[in-house]
């Protein structure tokens, strides 16, 4: 069977010493900068692209595409324990992530998010090396109009996102896609919102806001007083998750990984919204819906599965056609060039050897990345236990350094300090920062898309009703919003007066865990009263 | 019973601090004290990319990167500090200290900043020296594979049949394929619907997935998709064929000959540097650009280092001071302003 062989020549590849060991030194070094926040992969393969021009194209390429997939590992570590995602992916790990990690369950949180992104890339592997030709010729039928009605799509249906008042999520999504149109208009040129700011022509930095909105914020928050402060310090339950979250995170991986694989083939942005539609589509479907956003483990499971599937196929593009979807990828397009390999449609036949090797590489990487990071897990949750009077100015300096080092644009570190005291203040009142966040990454996306496929269309809006892939998302969407708000009011007219205890507890964004998010956890100790 | 445990969990910190300290520290060539000519350099050379890591100007630098450290004694590290079509970078070049540590990379967007940005806060012929031309980087003219017009006299009388029908894909304004994709239609003499990305990119995705008609860009981007027959391709941008792509004629052999542009890069410093460092710069750069394996890299680009006599502050400058000219004339006709 050619799959077989083909595969055989990929691991006889991989298998290579030196290769097994660049791509140890990869994911090694992709986990670090995951972990660090604000350190991305971009900067780290911009860094190390000049070293690997010495080695075997297939090493390079083996340990460039490490550290990709590697930092896709190690983001959810801080988004985890310390509520600071360094990418949109991250920021949905956040939600229930860190909440686990308040009620003392960051060790199964890492774990789920481990063992869902080894399944997840496992499986996206086997669609790469099954189907990548096929697949990405799907992705060329994505036109803006296309794009467009997506990310319409994915919009509406991470409304979920949100926990409480729906109109509140909609001013923060509003206030976020407003955040988004700050910088230079890529069809005009013109500057919006830069008060005549050239550093602000970029638009702002996404891990600024971030880091901002979740950690700066959840740290302004905890300095207030000692009682709610037990979430940096509390007892570690326990380290591994129980027979029940297991039980409740294998359907969550399956659905991410299918979700993710599926999103990461479109370079236009499927890979962002991966993250946030795993997390709203386990929402939708869960049993225990109220739990979501205080710490339900499939709301890291689901995400971070789909982040990881989305990772790896979204080298389906570059691989097969030669187009980056991603500045890591188009990094690694620099890489095949100056290793005189054209990228594109011909390096499956051309280099065999390349493209086989480096698919069976991916595979040992996540093997060597479950073997690295579940491992770690307890001495990432010990970190917990250090004295917030230490953690806390580190974890500052380190976001501002590593947020720094994106660009070298002192505007990232202002915007951290700004989007923290927003964060602080919108907390206290009762918002929450996931849809603006939401909102800043998609409502660009949206706007990019809309005003490209109108351009094209000279102006005729029926292109998205005429296409039909167009149509179909948009078909989807309208269903998705009709879903979403039927119970609604039905439920409104049925208790219009009897407050629901959820809105109660909307003024206080950190509730103490609630009996309730524990019932299923009752062959666990008794919950031991902080420490310090 | 904890203690242990801290200390583990502080090394981790320590650990994680002093890598990310490393990887911010490690684009700063230490500023400060620096200036002595005969010593020069004792510290990091920091030369700034305006755009992002991994694009074509980007990937220019780092090859040369190592050549030239090598030959001066020292080492450089690439920064890149993007924003505003390179303006961010730029300006931030212009107010760093005059001491050869900071050094600029920079292309064609030198030339067509004043013309595109009116609130400029620098100025090109002033505000730096020029170290010497790097590269000239032939451009393409390429469409969708199943884009009617076969030839590039063909290709003009099509979109001037055509003008509300076809769309012409850039990477953004002000990038080198919107300035070919301007002076495309100065020469055609016609004014087509503009369809601008976020980056070559994506614009070549749309291209090869037949959402646009057709766009200009440099061989480093489109050569791979044109040998693998994704895109079509009408000519060259120079006025010598290139080597990677042998049977595409150049523009003046397929009839356009007013279409000539290449986008080539150049190293600057601040105005006032001394001139030894500046030429110390440059000697470095005339051999980095003899390197084999520069040569060798750069042919697979696509592309070839410049001449040894244009490697010079001299030719740099009159190449600068010429396109200012161009440009100016180019982008005042089209009507495009950005700021």
């Amino acid at each position: 069977m050619e799959l077989l062989d083909n595969l055989a020549l990929g691991f006889s590849t991989a298998l290579l010493v030196q290769n097994v060991l660049y791509c140890f030194v990869g994911v090694l070094l992709g986990t670090a900068v995951g972990v660090l926040p604000g350190i991305g992969p971009t900067a780290t393969v911009a860094m190390l692209l000049p070293i690997t021009f010495s080695f075997e194209p297939v090493t390079a390429l083996i340990m460039l595409a490490g550290i990709y997939y590697g930092a896709q590992y190690g983001g959810s570590t801080t988004a985890i324990l310390i509520n600071l995602p360094g990418e949109s992916s991250a920021a949905v790990t956040a939600l229930d992530g860190h909440e686990m990690a308040r009620q003392g369950r960051a060790g199964p949180a890492l774990a789920a998010a481990a063992v869902g992104s080894f399944i997840a890339g496992t499986v996206a592997t086997v669609a790469l090396a099954v189907a990548a030709p096929p697949l990405a010729s799907v992705a060329l039928r994505f036109g803006p109009a296309e794009y467009f009605s997506l990310v319409l799509f994915g919009l509406i249906v991470s409304i979920a996102l949100a926990r409480g008042s729906a109109l509140k999520a909609l001013a923060m999504i509003a206030l976020g896609v407003l955040l988004g149109t700050v910088g230079q208009d890529i069809y005009t040129g013109t500057p919006r919102f830069v008060f005549d700011q050239r550093e602000l022509y970029g638009g702002i930095n996404f891990v600024s806001v971030a880091v901002g909105m979740f950690g700066v914020a959840e740290i302004l928050r905890n300095l207030e007083n000692e009682r709610t402060r037990t979430a940096i310090v509390s007892t570690v339950k326990n380290l591994w998750p129980t027979r029940e979250d297991r039980r409740r995170i294998v359907g969550p991986i399956l659905r991410g990984t299918g979700l993710g694989a599926a999103l990461g083939i479109l370079p236009g942005g499927g890979h962002v919204l991966a993250s946030f539609t795993s997390y709203a589509v386990e929402k939708r479907i869960s049993k225990r819906q109220q739990e979501f956003g205080r710490g339900a483990i499939e709301g890291v499971a689901g995400p971070e599965s789909a982040n990881n599937a989305a990772a790896q196929t979204s080298f389906i593009p570059l691989l097969t056609l030669g187009l980056p979807a991603h500045p890591v990828m188009a990094l690694m397009v620099g890489a095949f060039i100056v290793h005189g390999i054209t990228p594109g449609p011909n390096v499956i036949t051309d280099e065999p050897a390349l493209f086989w090797g480096l698919i069976a590489s991916m595979w040992i990487g996540n093997v060597l990345l479950v073997l690295l990071n579940l491992p770690l897990v307890g001495i990432w949750v010990r970190m917990l236990r250090i004295p917030y009077q230490v953690l806390f100015p580190m974890i500052i300096l380190f976001a501002a350094i590593g947020t720094y080092s994106l660009s070298f644009n002192a505007y990232d570190v202002y915007a951290i300090a700004f989007f923290g005291i927003l964060g602080y203040i919108l907390i206290k009142c009762g918002c929450e920062p996931a849809p603006l966040l939401l909102g800043f990454v998609l409502g660009p996306l949206l706007e990019e898309h809309l005003r490209r496929a109108l351009i094209i269309s000279r102006g005729d809006a029926s292109v998205f009703l005429t296409r039909p892939i167009s149509a179909v998302f948009l078909a989807l969407a309208v269903a998705a919003l009709v879903v979403a708000v039927l119970p609604t009011i039905r439920k409104r007219r049925e208790i219009v007066f009897a407050e629901d205890e959820s809105l109660d507890e909307i003024p206080n964004p950190v509730p103490p865990p609630s009996p309730r998010a524990h019932d299923d956890l009752d062959e666990l100790p008794p919950r031991v009263p902080p420490q310090r | 019973m904890t203690t242990t445990r801290h200390r583990v969990a502080a090394r981790m910190i320590a650990a994680l601090g002093a890598l990310s300290l490393l990887a911010a520290c490690s684009g700063n060539g230490g500023g400060g004290s620096g200036g002595d000519a005969s010593s020069y350099p004792d510290q990091n050379i920091t030369i700034v990319v305006p755009f992002s890591a991994g694009g074509p100007t980007d990937t220019v630098t780092r090859m040369i990167a190592e050549p030239m450290a090598a030959k001066l004694g020292g080492k450089i590290v690439v920064q890149n500090v993007e924003g505003a079509g390179g303006t961010v970078g730029a300006g931030e070049v212009s107010q760093a200290d005059p001491d050869g540590y900071t050094v600029l990379m920079h292309h064609i967007g030198m030339s067509t900043a004043p013309a595109l940005y009116k609130n400029l806060d620098y100025k090109p012929l002033e505000d730096f020296k020029m170290v010497g031309l790097v590269t000239e980087v032939p451009m393409t003219v390429v469409a969708r594979k199943d884009f009617a017009p076969a030839t590039l006299q063909d290709l003009v009388a099509h979109v001037k049949a055509n003008a509300d029908k076809v769309t012409l894909a850039n990477a953004g304004i002000g990038a080198a394929s919107h300035l070919c994709g301007l002076l495309f239609q100065t020469a055609a003499g016609v004014k087509l619907q503009e369809v601008p990305y976020q980056g070559t990119g994506p614009a070549l995705t749309d291209l090869v997935g037949g959402q646009v008609d057709f766009m200009c860009d440099q061989t480093t981007n489109t050569s791979g998709q044109i040998a693998a027959g994704k895109v079509k391709a009408y000519a060259v941008t120079t006025p010598e064929r290139v080597k990677s792509l042998p049977d595409l004629p150049t523009t003046a052999e397929a009839g356009l000959s007013q279409l000539q542009v290449s986008v080539w890069h150049g190293l600057y410093v601040p105005a006032d540097t001394p001139d030894e460092i500046v030429q110390k710069l440059s000697e470095a750069l005339k051999v980095a650009l003899a390197d084999q394996g520069v040569i060798d890299q750069m042919a697979k680009l696509g592309t070839a280092p410049v001449p040894a006599e244009d490697a010079t502050p001299q030719a740099h400058r009159a190449k600068l001071e010429e396109q200012l000219g161009t440009w100016a004339k180019i982008i005042a006709d089209a009507g495009v302003t950005v700021s």
